[in-house]
């Protein structure tokens, strides 16, 4: 099972993961156009909290024991038990936000346009996701659970 | 026939069970008896079934191959009709026996319906299953306007998929305000403002005595003696616990069936879990029904396991809820309203459409309720279902840009941190890095 994890002590706040995650979920895949001509405008799965000079980036944890997955009302929400990756079926999903209810991370945001979830995929496609590919401090790690797997 | 699992109830309890059966044992015979027709569907979703906004296959709950792919025997459109502990049977109407080892009861809630008089003219209804939506779909080319009895969850969901199809709608509701069990004023004002804006009337305080017509209903009558003109009433007051099969095989009943956090009965190798339960709930420190979807499904999970010999202990529920309708979003968990008494500290903010509150018993989460911004009510209902000690953060709980970061920090840290069995792997080198993303 893969998951991204932050050493909280080397992370700046700098947002660089937003923005990149934004660029990864966006059609051109290109950071200007991304962010000057496509409408609606990406938006990114995971967030970056602050709280003075505590900083840290947070995106789905792919739980073991999923509440969103369990929570979920329509079948939408789903753990994959060979990759582990919790992912949402959009076509499903109807944006009733039990899921974030459920979720005590507060990873899953809501997409107004479509009504539905949306969530970390890990990039798929990519070997390391955007996030961590783009870290200027090395603050995001990939990281694997060989127990998981 | 002989099973080693049966599972009585094919919704969200049902198939919480067999998924957890079936990720520990990958053979035992297991069955699923459903009196309903259907593979299971979202329940929560026959409003958009009724809207014509979703298929039947749109609404299922699990791909359509999945009881095959589990290796399940699903028996849909059967109904057990006696239950034998000590003999470990269970009979259907048409008279098969199937012997089980373990038996869940999943089967859920039924529709309460109150004394009226005229509940049984044509053009009355209950919105709890699929059946339902359908008859009131065929009935509504002869309806122009309704009243829906309850101002609850389902009364609600149902006014909205009536709204959209056009039909008038008049909610009656005994209490004082709508949604009164799972909001507080202010929430279920702002709720009513909504639904008055989509052009539904409320009228609050009072109930229905009476449905007059001929054979098919006219008008209602309400406790004050106004009569509303109608040609559709949906009853939609509550669910409460279905236990009959229960109580004709003697297991202990109080609301629900009542299990221990083994999510088991009174009788070895029985289990219930969802709706016709009454499980734990961590709020209130006791087993008490909270009928609703997430709590059915983990509640199944939980015996599912136990029933596959796999120890598992439910953490407790409560009752939590989210939604949307009419374009505002609602999440509420817990106590909707501190009770009366010493020990209670509530804390709110109201900014424009925005509004959230928190209910604090020394300093423990009881009760939340985030209308308008949603975002953050999973971290703080984590809190409130991890039972976590908020004292020295609790003035941040409602803070525009509240989470893990206003933690102590080694709550936030034993979240994060990786376990030692997992292998960081290191980045790629800058130069890959810019490769990425050039010119793509």
């Amino acid at each position: 099972m893969k998951r991204v994890y932050v050493k909280e002590e080397v992370c700046i706040g700098c947002g660089l993961c937003q923005v990149y995650c934004q660029v990864e979920q966006s059609q051109s895949k290109d950071i200007i156009k991304a962010f000057k001509r496509e409408a609606p405008r990406p938006l990114p799965r995971v967030h970056v909290e602050r709280n003075v000079e505590i900083c840290f980036p947070i995106q789905c944890r792919h739980c073991t024991e999923p509440w969103c997955v369990y929570s979920c009302l329509t079948g939408a929400m789903h753990k994959d038990p060979v990759s582990g990756m919790v992912s949402v079926d959009m076509e499903k999903c109807i944006g009733c936000w039990t899921c974030i209810v459920a979720c005590p991370y507060g990873a899953l945001s809501r997409d107004l346009n479509s009504k539905t979830i949306i969530k970390c995929d890990l990039c798929p496609g990519r070997e390391i996701p955007a996030c961590v590919l783009n870290c200027p401090n090395e603050a995001l790690v990939l990281g694997v659970d060989e127990k998981e797997e | 026939m002989q099973t080693k699992y049966l599972i009585i109830g094919n919704s969200a309890g049902g198939i919480g069970a067999a998924e957890a059966i079936r990720q520990m044992d990958k053979k035992g015979a297991l069955t699923i008896v459903s009196d309903e027709p259907y593979p299971a569907y979202s329940r929560p979703l026959i409003s958009k079934y009724l809207t014509g906004e979703r298929t039947l296959e749109e609404i299922l709950f699990r791909p359509p191959d999945f009881y095959d792919q589990n290796n399940i025997i699903f028996l849909p459109g059967k109904e057990v009709t006696h239950v034998e502990l000590d003999h470990q049977t269970a009979r259907l109407e048409d008279g098969e026996q199937i012997a089980w080892e373990k038996l869940l009861f999943a089967v859920g809630g039924k529709p309460i319906f109150p004394k009226m008089k005229g509940s049984g003219k044509r053009g009355v209804f209950t919105f709890t299953n699929l059946d339902d939506a359908k008859a009131i779909d065929r009935f509504l080319d002869n309806a122009r306007k309704a009243v829906v009895i309850g101002g609850g969850l389902i009364g609600i969901s149902v006014t909205e998929a009536l709204i959209k199809r056009g039909v008038d709608v008049i909610v009656v509701e005994m209490k004082e305000r709508i949604l009164n069990t799972i909001l507080d004023q202010q929430a279920s004002l702002m709720a009513e403002e909504v639904l008055k804006q989509a052009g539904v009337e409320i009228i609050a305080g009072h109930t229905v005595v009476k449905i007059s017509g001929r054979k098919a209903v006219k008008e209602v009558i309400l406790d004050n003696g106004v009569a509303i003109p109608c040609d559709l009433v949906v009853v939609a007051i509550g669910v409460s616990p279905r236990p009959e099969l229960a109580l004709d095989a003697k297991l202990e009943i109080n609301r629900g069936i009542v299990v221990d956090r083994h999510m088991a009965t009174n009788h070895p190798g029985v289990y219930a879990c969802g709706d016709v339960a009454e499980a734990y709930d961590f709020v209130y420190g006791e087993n008490r029904p909270t009928p609703i979807w997430p709590n059915a499904y983990v509640g199944g999970r939980i015996a599912g396991f136990n029933m596959a010999g796999v120890t598992a202990e439910y953490p407790g529920g409560t009752a939590i809820n989210s939604l949307n309708y009419f374009g505002i979003d609602i999440a509420s968990a817990g106590m909707p309203t501190a009770p009366n008494d010493d020990g209670y500290e509530t804390i709110s903010k109201q900014e424009g459409n925005i509004y959230q509150k928190v209910i604090l018993k020394n300093d423990l989460i009881m009760g939340m309720i985030f209308v308008g911004n949603i975002e953050k009510s999973g971290v703080i209902f984590g809190l409130m279902r991890d039972r976590v000690n908020v004292e020295s953060f609790k003035q941040s709980l409602l803070a525009d840009d509240f989470g893990l970061a206003f933690f102590p920090r080694p709550l936030w840290q034993e979240r994060l941190t990786p376990s030692p069995d997992i292998t960081l792997q290191p980045a790629l080198p800058i130069e890959a890095e810019e490769e990425t993303f050039a010119g793509e």
